[in-house]
């Protein structure tokens, strides 16, 4: 499988865009390169250290592998796939407040209302709740690969609590040290205003009845969560507290945080627990990470949840599927992001077709995530198509099927020294009350081992610093 | 029938609680099999109790209240008037597609065993309704039902591979197996009165509804092996246990929580005996 | 959609603290955990001082007088008797400073001290500066690796000197680093309500030595268990710089508990916690029980001489410290820390 790569094109030309990037690299000695990318590390655990927690088990996971070489996008491709990204996030909520409202779309049969029904993420609280000011999905993660010059596919929505921003700011702040060279060659687009829009959406979505300068705060499982230090990262960059959900109180409908001042009145929760966790009274009765009265003072409009409770509806692999003809039905445009053609297994000849075609298939769980309920034909054994195999007779509505893409490939410094490697986009998308606003570029996974698709940290991933610049 | 309820849940602490917040799932409401003649929830310290519904359309009760309190007790009575409609429940609240009823969950979640002994029971019978009833017999027969009311429910394939549980376990059974059948199906909870049909069944209860195209929901009480009839008083109902449950709680302090429920649902106007 | 026109503009930035607390507020649990970060770290350094005095004083020739009873002296000292009991038994060198240093069932051990510290910290790790938590972190990963090593003399003094150097540190970097609000005023109320603790336990352990009917049967081992005393409380020199007199019973008590010159004594422990509580009283414009509680004792001691509490009762008046001064933390808790 030939991949395009984003410097070199089919491997014959070197694209606009990584002209001054082709030089540099060409002069570059592999030494220096090689010192630059210890320099990084070091800077990493130096600014990371602010947050991270060297020394324990999860300081492994902390310290993705980062990648010094930077991909660099254009401005014209960038406002095309910027174009795209607000199409989709735009879509995604108006569904979001349609299978919760009125449900147009499943009587238009756009798509099937089991679909919507049954799935779990579909929070049966939300439904003919008005939340505030009409947005459900606040912070959206938008996963895009690319394949050729032109074509931008989405690969997954990630409308629930998407992680790794902490990641695009902390890999500018380290390129902007290292390779200040590099900067003066080119007009980056900068990136570090992201806390700052991200703060605006959060107090544009407060309740109508919130004082004009709202409290927020973040809300986090706690320290033993895997993305814990992310949460602290964007609280400190935000200027909120961090809080866990014993140090929230619910009063009369009304939210309090427990300050050393007594009860203080919370507006808007940034909140990164999931549904399942948020109100032991109303979802899972076991939680201790949630605040018990959540729920009441949410429907009683006193706060405002962000995300949204019941999003995780939206990101759900099957409805994937629906998400073109989803994004004609409520903007009535032409989706400006290709979906990846996916199989959903539930229908019984797409599954005999998948069955048919395992070794070419990538094959996802519909609820899974993190790249493990995953089977990738072509680079798996017998033995793992075998086990999908009978997955997807027992249970096919589980899962659903997709051609292996030839993800764009960049340049990338690994032991042998530059070269491609494939790579995935995360941009994060901000819907807030006054519309929506996209920070250039997102967080770029690299797969680092050679001819690898999976860019998942948990799997050899790294990351990269991404760049729009003007051509 | 016409059938009187009393109901009390007593907490005590060992060491009193800072903040308490619970809430319950108490209070039928009127379909074609019942018509609530009276009712009342009552707790025994100061607090706010607010009525409300959920989004099942239960009436829900919140109450909360600020401590210390070293001991909370709440009183349920009530008066309710039922028809014997052989397990149909038609004229109630419906604010949810059937469809949602077929989702999985915590509680009734499948495993082989229970996939395949739901087709067992089930082959030799036609339409719907009869694979139902069979599986109402089915399950009565296989597993033995613990009415002590000193357990806590383990959810359904733990419950069925042990082939006993409560009455909440045996729905829970009831209902992933009518799941797995693709029938959409949904966990009741409420009370049975004392009767000559089912002279040990007396007290709360719970038992699950299935969804027919041609009768809507119906109740089977695998329990007790049949239908409900005009001894089931319907309270709540949800996904499963943890949706419909009479009381759910949480509190900030305290510990040493001791629980103490009686109920008793006899006829109205029948003599109390002492049991 | 309108970029720039409705967002803030992309060089707008924000001031953590200024839009943080704008009323100086902070979050009780964080609060909780600055106070115990500063805890456990002096409560660390105090049983370091404890070792290290009783080794000094074990150490002497028997010709001195050793009681032999000094290890369960420590024990006590370090308020964990009925622990010890249940999980060793006999009180020597070896079973104490294992039990006092890197037992992992004792709550109050060093090893555990940094861990709670740490674990504290972590939780609440942007209230902290970078330094103080480099200091506790760098402490915790340290102190693995003295728990690997075989222990000989020199080198358990060398890990008591270390222990002591990382309260400095921590101590320090709070007392550079830190923004002079709230948080810095309850990382300070724990370091001194713990060192009032500290101080008043080893006063209640060992009181009996300073009592006068002991000081005609005087003789070397009474020197040296004052002397121990003052080394327990780092002041021995500090000793001779106040009182310019030979080590005397009644002087150690002023010390230790009425001088304000003496930073570990009762006294200057509440002249500290009372200026921090008054600090947090005027910020959030309102006075509480704790204010008023620490004021009253502190005021107390003001208006009594040695001479009194010894006519009064040492035993009495060290009892009575303790038992208000727990009343003081749980005050303290109850005002601003749930």
């Amino acid at each position: 499988m030939v991949a395009f790569d984003e410097m070199t094109g089919m491997g014959t030309e070197l694209r606009p865009a990584y002209d001054a990037l082709d030089r540099w690299l060409k002069e570059a000695p592999p030494e220096m390169l090689a010192l630059r990318r210890s320099q990084a590390e070091l800077f990493f655990r130096r600014i990371g250290i602010t947050f991270a927690v060297y020394g324990d088990e999860e300081s492994t996971e902390r310290l993705i592998p980062f990648d010094i070489i930077p991909r660099v996008l254009t401005k014209p491709e960038w406002s095309k796939l910027e174009k795209g990204l607000r199409q989709r996030v735009t879509a995604l909520n108006m569904f979001l407040a349609d299978v919760y409202g009125p449900k147009e779309c499943l009587k238009a049969g756009i798509i099937p209302p089991d679909l919507v029904y049954r799935n779990a993420c579909y929070q049966l609280q939300m439904v003919d709740f008005q939340v505030p000011h009409g947005i459900y999905c606040h912070i959206a993660g938008i996963d895009v690969v690319r394949v050729d010059a032109d074509t931008f596919y989405v690969l997954e929505d990630n409308a629930r609590t998407p992680s790794g921003v902490s990641y695009m700011l902390e890999n500018r702040e380290v390129m902007l040290r290292l390779f200040p060279e590099l900067f003066a060659m080119h007009r980056v687009a900068p990136v570090d205003n992201y806390p700052d829009q991200l703060l605006a959406t959060l107090r544009s979505v407060a309740p109508r009845s919130a004082p004009s300068d709202p409290s927020i705060c973040l809300l986090t499982p706690g320290q033993y969560n895997s993305a814990f230090y992310e949460h602290s990262f964007l609280a400190d960059k935000l200027g909120i507290e961090l809080v866990e959900g014993s140090d929230l109180l619910v009063k009369d409908d009304v939210v309090y945080m427990r300050t050393t001042q007594g009860p203080k009145r919370v507006d808007v929760i940034y909140r990164r627990i999931d549904d399942d966790f948020i109100d032991p009274l109303v979802f899972r009765g076991d939680s201790v990470l949630g605040v018990p009265g959540i729920i009441g003072a949410y429907k009683a409009g006193n706060v405002t949840l962000a995300n949204a409770v019941g999003t995780g509806v939206a990101d759900d692999k099957a409805v994937y599927s629906y998400m073109p003809e989803i994004v004609k039905f409520f903007t009535g445009e032409e989706p400006i992001l290709k979906n990846v053609p996916t199989f959903r297994c539930r229908e019984p000849e797409a599954n005999a077709y998948v069955l048919d075609n395992l070794e070419k298939l990538v094959v996802k769980e519909v609820n899974g995530s993190g790249g493990y309920g995953m089977l990738v034909g072509p680079h798996a054994n017998k033995a793992q198509i075998e086990t999908f195999r009978r997955k997807l007779k027992s249970h096919p509505e589980g899962f659903i099927a997709q051609p292996t893409l030839a993800l764009s490939t960049c340049p990338t410094f690994v032991a042998s020294g530059v070269a491609p490697r494939h790579v995935d986009l995360r941009p994060y998308v901000l819907s807030g009350a006054n519309g929506i606003s996209c920070v250039p570029g997102g967080l770029t996974r690299v797969a680092l081992k050679e001819g690898s698709l999976v860019v998942n940290s948990s799997q050899g991933g790294g990351t990269k610093d991404t760049w729009v610049i003007d051509a | 029938m016409r059938i009187k309820i009393s109901h009390s849940i007593t907490y005590a602490y060992d060491e009193p609680v800072r903040q308490i917040t619970q809430i319950l799932r108490l209070t039928p409401r009127d379909h074609d099999g019942q018509h609530v003649m009276s009712w009342r929830i009552e707790p025994n310290i100061d607090g706010r109790l607010r009525a409300g519904q959920d989004p099942y359309g239960n009436l829900v009760h919140t109450f909360s209240a600020d401590g210390p309190i070293s001991g909370l007790s709440i009183q349920v009575d009530g008066v309710v008037e039922t028809l014997d409609l052989a397990g149909v429940v038609r004229g109630a609240i419906e604010r949810v597609p059937p469809e949602v009823f077929r989702r999985d969950t915590l509680l009734t979640a499948p495993d082989d065993a229970l996939r395949e002994f739901a087709v067992a029971a089930t082959r030799t019978d036609a339409t719907p309704l009869a694979k139902m009833h069979a599986l109402t017999e089915a399950l009565h027969s296989e597993m033995t039902c613990d009415r002590s009311g000193q357990r806590n429910g383990i959810g359904a394939a733990p419950a069925f591979a042990a082939r006993e549980g409560i009455p909440q376990d045996l729905a829970h059974v009831f209902m992933t197996c009518a799941r797995q059948l693709g029938l959409p199906a949904r966990y009741i909870s409420g009370y049975v009165a004392a009767s000559d049909a089912l002279p040990l069944a007396e007290g709360a209860h719970a038992w699950a509804e299935i969804h027919l195209d041609d009768y809507g929901w119906i109740g089977f009480d695998c329990a007790n092996g049949l239908c409900p009839i005009d001894t089931h008083v319907r309270i709540a109902a949800g996904l499963d246990f943890a949706d419909a449950a009479p009381v759910r709680g949480a509190r900030k302090g305290g510990s040493g929580e001791n629980l103490a429920v009686s109920v008793s649902a006899r006829k109205a106007g029948s003599r109390q005996v002492n049991q | 959609m309108h970029e720039g026109k409705t967002w803030n503009g992309p060089n707008q930035t924000i001031a953590p603290h200024a839009a943080k607390r704008p009323d100086l507020t902070m979050l009780s649990r964080t609060a909780d955990s600055l106070y115990w970060v500063s805890r456990y770290v002096e409560r660390a350094e105090y049983l370091a001082r404890i070792l290290d005095a009783t080794t000094r004083l074990t150490n002497l020739p028997s010709s001195y007088g050793g009681a032999g009873t000094e290890w369960q002296s420590a024990v006590a000292t370090a308020g964990c008797e009925d622990t010890f009991a249940k999980a060793y038994g006999e009180a020597n060198e070896r079973n104490v400073c294992d039990f006092l240093t890197f037992n992992p069932d004792n709550p109050s051990s060093i090893r555990n001290c940094f861990a709670l510290a740490r674990s504290n910290a972590r939780a609440v790790r942007t209230a902290l500066t970078s330094e103080m938590w480099d200091a506790l972190n760098s402490a915790w990963l340290e102190l693995q690796r003295f728990e690997k090593k075989r222990m000989d003399r020199e080198e358990f003094a060398r890990f008591l000197e270390w222990v002591k150097n990382v309260s400095l540190v921590f101590d320090g970097s709070a007392y550079r680093t830190m923004l002079r609000d709230d948080g810095y005023w309850f990382s300070r109320l724990g370091m001194y309500v713990e060192r009032a603790d500290n101080t008043a336990r080893i006063l209640d352990v060992k009181y009996h030595v300073l009592l006068p009917e002991n000081e005609q049967v005087g003789g070397s081992l009474d020197y040296f268990q004052w002397t121990t005393m003052l080394r327990e409380v780092s002041a021995l020199t500090a000793y001779h710089w106040v009182y310019r007199e030979a080590v005397k019973p009644l002087l150690i008590a002023d010390l230790l508990i009425l001088n304000r010159r003496m930073p570990r004594s009762l006294a200057s422990c509440y002249e500290n916690i009372s200026r921090f509580l008054d600090s947090l009283g005027d910020a959030y414009g309102r006075q509480g029980p704790a204010q008023r509680q620490a004021r009253k004792t502190l005021a107390n001691m003001s208006n009594t001489h040695i001479d009194s509490v010894f006519q009064r009762g040492l035993h009495e008046f060290i009892e009575d410290f303790i038992t208000e001064n727990n009343r003081l933390g749980h005050t303290i808790s109850e005002q601003y820390l749930q």
